[in-house]
């Protein structure tokens, strides 16, 4: 009853408060919209100068998503100052020499990688000796967005629970309402689940949009159960709201609760797979939330998986949940014994 | 059941103090914070049905000494009994409405929503939330105000509404801590009298002040001091017993006693 009473003191809280619903629900679609195009067109235009090399050299590059076309040498050399061109090539006697703007190493490798690729192509026409490539997971030509997807879905969420259930407790606490309601016969536990209580019903809604809008708008590739992904971003949601509320109570005011950002935040996201870390560090992930989150999403969503695979990320997440809601009943006794 | 009333017996019988004529006993309470001496030894009874001034100047140790009262704050020795039992105790904190000095309300929510909430939190029926809603709103004259949200407040509505919120549950024991700051004279008038008319109606009511003419109007006064209870009595007593016109000499008088022994 009591719990029911704080949670739907909280749900209150947020109708009231336009702009952290806002921020709630609609900053994640916007920022995930602008990693969508930062990511979707992968391919950025790549101009190459073809000074010398067989027939046919420049459609073969086309097939590596790079436009080459002839000039002279001096325009070549002229265009590459002027950053037309990201490189130049020359080919004599089936050996390349290769002039490249190094500025932009992204677009220096991919013109390098593409200029090798075409050269083999021309000067080894024997189709049959072709690598056949059969893709397990993802298909070819797999946007950079979509892998990434599956992690910044768990990632945002994660972000935004955690910094507005974080600091809604901060307030309970400085505003002096939570000396009030220990006043009342309300038992710490009642707090505690309160108020997971109330922001999880709000971060269903959330949870909800956030994987509706990546799967059907932005059209992330997602080959397994909308189901699990929900249920996973559910867990994503309560375990940002319990480790929130934790850290809340280390924190004096809203600005210390911020400053958990790029403690507590900013590091998971390294370790959550999306970057390529030396194995003994990798392995720190593994006392990260995100990262099972991370693992669990790609797994349903890229691979397909159902509830089995990921029983095992979602166990942790449930049981950390379960710690920190514990931690908070006892960190609650700092304010009231019983 | 059964065990727990003798167990309580046992507890009266050892503490022969603990009658049910007395709603609050406070014995030889100190409080620490840290290494800080905040109460001294502190003493207190208060019978039934009587407003209790607390009296002294910030930082004396008014508010730890209610909020012990109230529950919230633990003694570091010594013992503390409301209305019988020993505190604190979660079933006697339904029965104690808690004004804290700020007031702690939540800005984004309405004051209905506010009210509702504790009264939801004090396990009132629905249909007892709203007409107490009604009672108390119309008590501290708000009424008028009931969907407004309590951040376009002023201080003295806020300070209103918290003392609605204390009384909303009825509860037989008010702590109310420096509940009339900011309130204009005449509403402060009003508040006083109802808070006579609790008083008759059998409720407790401790209220702490460092304004000294409300203290004339407390049945009996408690004066603090540096953590200690340096007085206690009727305003006429503490003033007749020494030969003082003011309550204000009188505080004067007896700190200074204090600072001597």
């Amino acid at each position: 009853m009591r719990v029911r009473a704080l949670a739907l003191r909280i749900l209150n809280q947020l109708r009231h408060d336009r702009r952290t619903l806002a921020l709630m629900l609609l900053a994640p679609v916007f920022l995930l919209t602008l990693v969508y195009f930062i990511l979707a067109d992968t391919t950025p235009v790549i101009n190459i100068a073809v000074v010398n090399a067989p027939a046919g050299f420049e459609d073969k590059l086309e097939e590596y998503n790079v436009r080459g076309q002839r000039y002279s040498k001096n325009e070549a050399r002229l265009a590459l100052e002027r950053g037309e061109i990201i490189a130049s090539i020359k080919i004599v006697g089936g050996k390349s020499f290769i002039e490249v703007d190094g500025s932009n190493p992204t677009k220096a490798k991919t013109a390098l990688a593409a200029l090798e690729q075409a050269k083999i192509d021309v000067f080894i026409s024997r189709p049959d000796l072709r690598s056949e490539i059969t893709y397990l997971y993802g298909k070819e030509d797999l946007p950079t967005f979509d892998n990434f997807g599956a992690t910044l879905i768990g990632f945002i969420i994660f972000f935004f629970v955690f910094l507005v259930s974080g600091i809604s407790f901060l307030q309970e606490r400085t505003s002096g309402t939570l000396e009030k309601l220990l006043s009342t016969p309300i038992r710490r536990w009642e707090i505690v689940v309160g108020y997971v209580l109330g922001f999880g019903v709000f971060t269903i809604l959330q949870a909800f949009l956030i994987s509706w809008y990546c799967v059907y708008v932005l059209k992330v590739m997602m080959i397994g159960s909308f189901g699990l992904i929900l249920l996973i971003t559910l867990l994503t949601a309560i375990i940002a709201l319990t480790l929130g509320i934790l850290m809340s109570t280390l924190a004096n005011n809203e600005f210390q609760m911020i400053q958990f950002i790029p403690l507590i935040i900013v590091p998971q996201i390294f370790f959550c797979g999306l970057f390529d870390l030396p194995a003994d560090i990798e392995v720190i992930g593994n006392v990260m939330p995100l990262y099972y989150i991370a693992d669990a999403l790609t797994e349903v969503m890229i691979r397909g998986s159902g509830l089995g695979a990921i029983a095992w990320d979602l166990s942790i997440i449930l049981v950390c949940s379960v710690l920190f809601m514990v931690l908070n009943t006892l960190l609650l006794k700092k304010y009231r014994r019983i | 059941m059964r065990k727990t009333i003798i167990k309580q017996r046992k507890v009266m019988e050892n503490n022969p103090g603990i009658d049910n004529s007395k709603c609050i006993i406070v014995r030889n309470v100190n409080k620490f914070f840290g290494s800080k001496h905040v109460l001294k030894e502190i003493n207190w009874e208060i019978p039934h049905g009587r407003i209790y001034g607390l009296l002294g100047p910030s930082g004396c140790g008014k508010t730890t000494m209610v909020k012990i009262i109230a529950g919230i704050l633990e003694a570091t020795s010594g013992e503390t009994y409301v209305l019988g039992q020993k505190m604190p105790k979660l079933s006697i904190m339904n029965k104690i409405g808690y004004m804290a000095q700020s007031d702690a309300l939540y800005g984004s929510l309405t004051a209905k929503e506010n009210l509702h909430f504790f009264g939801a939190i004090y396990g009132m029926s629905k249909a007892e939330i709203k007409n107490r809603t009604e009672e108390v709103m119309e008590l501290v004259n708000l009424s008028a105000d009931l969907y407004k949200p309590v951040q376009a407040f002023s201080g003295g509505m806020k300070r209103r509404l918290s003392l609605a919120m204390a009384i909303m549950h009825n509860p037989p024991v008010l702590v109310l801590d420096e509940p009339t700051v900011g309130i204009d004279p005449l509403l402060r008038k009003n508040i006083w009298e109802e808070l006579d008319k609790l008083a008759k109606q059998g409720v407790t009511i401790i209220v702490t002040t460092h304004v000294m003419d409300e203290a004339d109007k407390c049945h009996n006064i408690a004066m603090m001091r540096g953590g200690r209870l340096i007085a206690q009595g009727t305003s006429r007593e503490l003033q007749d017993k020494i030969g003082v016109q003011s309550i204000e000499e009188a505080f004067i008088y007896y700190g200074g006693q204090q600072d001597e022994s």
